[in-house]
């Protein structure tokens, strides 16, 4: 193996050269043997002997070249030759090293969210074969939605189990928190209620025992649960003894039968599953067993599907098509109405790519990472562009050495690779310091993006394509920054070059000119993420100061499970008044009140009204409901414009009342007085419903989030609640330490009955929770935006100082003959404003442009808003003048006499 | 075409050295050019400069191996032995020598 060898002789250079010398001696002296045994003295024979072998050093050299591989001979060189130019330098090592890494660093992090989140497969069988079966947008199908990934009733999922022909099969789930605890407060499992052909379909095998199978989803339910890899690790110590032992699930307990492998999280990216049970323990499970299942309109499950071989997804859309009204058919809740019956009938299945699974995270956040991608890539350009100056600034402290170089014979190309060497090294360096870095920043933006309790689960475990996403980063910001330079630094002319010495003026003027066009390019950069940077602060800072129509701190929402505490329908209401007695009379409780649905929560209510004798129906007259105990405006600090609040008068038999919103009044009576009116919500097929008269007004509050516009509510009396549930939630307005209002609570309902459950969630932390998305957004492009703006500073500063430091003659001649030093520092600092400007106009261009990008994330600001961007304008300015004024500063101080001695 | 004249010397080359190792068994790279110089009557002299690249080269190719000996006089020397690899190019080089000779010669004698 000749390569082999040739390429481990480059690094043994010494032993091969000693072996050289031996050898050659040893020729030597076998000629100088004969040679004196043919009469010459030894002195001549010694000369005679070098002689006939030639040029001893060039003879070795050539044989060595037999040895060794040149081409890595030369790069080991090279890389040598530039670690000793970097150790040279250090500070310039450091920052080149500290800015890539800051770079690579946050663009790897991202990508590896954007690769976990978007790109990358489910960790299943084949998982190009899996397609989503959905609704067409715009379907008509109101009704109770469990999940915000629901597609399907019980009845719809049988259906077009039996009917479809496209896959080889098709499964269902259902993604649900259980509750581990028996009463007090609790501890969840994330769940997942999975069809019989689930884990078969998917290619999951258990690692223990086995998975669910079509035996256990049937109308007898022979439910076991499956657990999770990591669920077994947590709750079993990973004990194989673990498979037959129970788990308790809101109450209700079940064999574990298998575990399923530690690769193997779900089929929702984003969350871990615990524990996954047949789709009939729904039913199993309820007190009354009827489960979402047994609901007329329970939307409640998500359906995928492995097609067979050769469909593709327009296909099969095709052919869903086709059969769509068959199964709208079929599956009719009856509860419809006629008019929404004959919408349903008219709906249409469609099919999706479903290789990725279903995420909410993936909503929630892919826009916010592919912008967060973008961000940190201009980062990153902007640091090769500092780079680039740094670099070409040492070009010019390095050009007489280069142009002896050129006039000794090195070619260029050589050379160029030399130069390059040095930014390879760098940029390996950077590299690998960025990955250490990403690791822990995708860890912390994980942590950033979990809700409290709720982590949310990111396999960011580097893989393959992180690494190979690092090292392109590597490659490409290597050639970025490194090539310019090096490419105009051989391309002196030797005879120039060293003409012009230390004093070169038009020599350079090429270099300056680069220069200045990078330092453009910086400011351009910064200013389109100053600009993004400002954009996300107000927008988040605006959702901070909106007001949502109520005091959220100090509140405290308290939700009380009493389920298993089996307490009779018509006992519930006056269980609910007692628990408020209590709550009321503890210590720092100022207010309590019931409410149905806690604002920002995640649980609505909605349906069509008509006011008076209109017909509830049109998307138009669609409102959210809630229901509240008298007092809840004033717990909640809502005003109270006109009418009364609910009272004791209002029971059960009375005449239905409700309290409308300033929005409800407006869509439902426009500027007319709501109070004496009344409406009535969309009855179910056959039924009459309520009218409900308004008695009070009330101010807008905000439902389901922050940036929403308020939206019309009408709120109903918990007293004229015929079926109170078996969950309660009070809001609490706190005076004080909210750990004693929480102790004091746990101890009054423990005293109740222990088997009920408890759980806290002060509203603010619930209101801020809502807001992860803007403030890691705000966050984020703040802290680039501001890095970015340092690097254009510290380029522009570097030009600057360079200028002056080339022009001190000039500047020198200019005092000397008494120009002044105002106007000296006027001179140089016109340039920088040159530069500045020249920048802004081109970053104004791209800012306007890519402002478009970020609209769907802001909030109360448009995305072309000019006084943001003139915000940005003006910041940059700051700091860009600041960085010119000192080299100008520098220049005015000038000593003339000094200036033109020194060259 | 001065590429292919240098290529034919160096060929020339590693056929002498090749032959003569092949004959000899051991030898060192003095008593190499010293046997090719008697042999052929001091008609061909081995450039020394052209010898040891050439000798380094064909061991990087593995045509022939070498190994140091302490020789009688007490010197340490890089003694190269022919490879079974080094027999095989010698059978080619020998043939496409006999080939070129005889072909050059037929051109010579014709007139």
């Amino acid at each position: 193996m000749p390569w082999y060898s040739r390429c481990q002789n480059v690094f043994r250079s010494e032993r091969l050269n000693s072996e050289l010398d031996d050898e050659f001696q040893h020729h030597l002296a076998q000629a100088v043997d004969d040679l004196i045994a043919s009469g010459m003295s030894e002195k001549d024979a010694w000369s005679a002997a070098r002689r006939r072998l030639g040029n001893y050093g060039l003879q070795k050299e050539r044989t060595r070249d037999m040895n060794i591989a040149a081409w890595l001979d030369s790069l080991r060189a090279d890389l040598a030759y530039g670690f000793r130019q970097l150790k040279s330098s250090p500070g310039f090592t450091a920052i080149a090293i500290l800015s890539l890494a800051l770079g690579i660093g946050a663009n790897t992090a991202i990508f590896q969210l954007v690769n976990s989140i978007r790109l990358k497969s489910l960790p299943v069988k084949n998982p190009h074969e899996l397609a989503l079966i959905d609704f067409e947008d715009n379907s008509t199908r109101p009704g109770n939605w469990f999940s915000d990934e629901a597609v399907a009733t019980s009845a719809e999922w049988d259906q077009i189990r039996a009917q479809q022909q496209a896959f080889s099969g098709i499964l269902a789930w259902n993604s649900r928190r259980f509750n581990l605890a028996n009463g007090g407060e609790p501890r969840y499992a994330e769940g997942l209620y999975v069809s019989g052909d689930f884990f078969r379909l998917l290619g999951v095998k258990a690692i223990l025992g086995r998975t669910i199978t079509a035996q256990n989803d049937t109308k007898t339910c022979n439910a076991g649960a499956v657990i999770s890899y990591p669920f077994w690790q947590r709750e079993f110590g990973g004990d194989s003894a673990a498979l037959g032992r129970p788990v308790s699930l809101d109450g209700y307990s079940l064999p574990v039968i298998g575990v399923t492998p530690e690769s193997f999280f779900g089929l929702e990216v984003g969350s871990q599953f615990d524990v996954a049970v047949p789709l009939c323990a729904d039913t199993l499970m309820d007190p009354d067993h009827i489960g979402r299942a047994g609901m007329p309109a329970g939307y409640w499950l998500s359906i995928m599907g492995r097609l067979k071989p050769g469909w593709t997804i327009k296909r099969t859309t095709a052919y869903l098509h086709t059969i769509s009204p068959g199964i709208m058919q079929a599956t009719l809740p009856p509860t419809y109405p006629p008019g929404i019956a004959k919408g349903y009938l008219a709906n249409r299945l469609t099919a999706h790519e479903g290789s990725t699974g279903l995420s909410n995270l993936r909503t929630q956040y892919e826009r916010s990472l592919w912008l967060l991608m973008a961000i940190t890539g201009l980062v990153l350009l902007i640091a090769c562009a500092n780079l680039a100056n740094l670099l070409l600034a040492r070009a010019t402290v390095r050009e007489p050495e280069i142009a002896v170089r050129l006039a000794l014979g090195a070619s260029r190309g050589r050379l160029i690779r030399q130069l390059l060497a040095e930014s390879l090294l760098l940029a390996i360096a950077g590299t690998v310091a960025g990955i250490t870095l990403a690791i822990v920043l995708s860890q912390s933006l994980i942590a950033f993006i979990s809700p409290a309790g709720n982590p949310v689960f990111v396999d960011t475990r580097p893989d393959g394509e992180v690494l190979l996403y690092s090292v392109a980063m590597a490659m490409l910001t290597c050639i970025l920054f490194g090539l310019a330079p090096a490419l105009r630094s051989s391309h002196l002319s030797p005879a120039a070059a060293m003409r012009a010495g230390g004093r070169s003026v038009t020599a350079s003027r090429g270099h300056f000119g680069l220069r200045r066009i990078l330092v453009t390019t910086q400011v351009a950069l910064s200013l389109v993420l100053l600009f993004g940077a400002l954009l996300f602060v107000r927008s988040f800072r605006n959702l901070l100061t909106t007001d949502p129509g109520f005091q959220a701190e100090g509140l405290l929402a308290v939700s009380v499970d009493f389920t298993k505490a089996n307490y009779p329908v018509e006992r519930r209401a006056d269980f609910n008044r007692d628990l408020a007695d209590r709550f009321s009379s503890l210590p720092g409780a100022v207010g309590v009140s019931l409410v149905a649905f806690t604002p920002l929560g995640g649980s609505t209510w909605n349906n069509m009204v008509g006011a008076d004798n209109a017909v509830a129906e049109g998307m138009g007259n669609l409102v959210d409901f809630n229901v509240v105990s008298p007092g809840y405006f004033r717990t909640m600090e809502t005003r109270f414009i006109a009418g009364r609040d609910f009272n004791d008068r209002d029971l059960l038999m009375s005449p239905k009342v409700a309290i409308v919103n300033q929005a409800f009044a407006r869509r439902l009576f426009g500027n007319a007085n709501p109070l004496g009116h009344t409406f009535h919500y969309a009855a179910d097929a056959g039924q009459v419903a309520p009218s409900y008269q308004i008695v009070g007004l009330v101010a807008n509050t905000k439902l389901r989030q922050l940036r929403e516009d308020f939206g019309p509510i009408a709120f109903f009396d918990t007293d004229q609640n015929e079926k109170p549930g078996t969950t309660s939630t009070f809001v609490i307005r706190m005076s004080g330490s909210p750990a004693r209002l929480m102790n004091g609570a746990r101890t009054a309902i423990a005293s109740v009955n222990p088997s009920i459950g408890i759980e806290f969630k002060p509203l603010s932390a619930q209101l801020k929770e809502s807001l992860l998305r803007e403030s890691l957004m705000a966050t984020l492009s703040g802290g680039f935006g501001f890095l970015a703006a340092s690097l254009a500073a510290l380029g522009l500063y570097g030009v600057m100082a360079y200028m002056v430091a080339k022009r001190a003659n000039e500047i020198g001649v200019r005092i000397a003959l008494g120009a002044d030093r105002a106007g000296v520092i006027r001179l140089i600092l016109r340039e920088a404003v040159l530069l500045l400007a020249a920048g802004m106009i081109a970053g104004t261009v791209f800012a306007l442009w890519a402002g478009k990008e970020a609209a769907t994330l802001l909030f109360g600001l448009q995305p072309r808003d000019i006084s943001t961007l003139a915000g940005a304008m003006l910041l940059l300015a700051i700091i860009g003048l600041l960085a010119g004024y000192f080299p100008a500063r520098r220049a005015g101080a000038l000593d003339p006499a000094a200036a033109l001695r020194s060259t | 075409m001065p590429k292919t004249g240098n290529d034919k010397l160096q060929g020339t080359l590693n056929l002498l050295v090749l032959r003569t190792l092949e004959s000899c068994g051991g030898l060192h790279g003095y008593g190499l050019s010293e046997h090719i110089r008697a042999v052929s009557d001091e008609l061909l002299q081995v450039e020394e400069g052209s010898l040891y690249p050439a000798l380094h080269r064909m061991e990087q190719d593995g045509w022939i191996s070498s190994k140091w000996e302490i020789t009688d006089k007490g010197r340490k020397a890089k003694v190269y032995s022919i490879t079974a690899r080094g027999r095989k190019q010698l059978a080619d080089e020998h043939e496409t020598w006999e080939r070129l000779t005889r072909g050059v010669a037929r051109v010579l004698k014709y007139t």
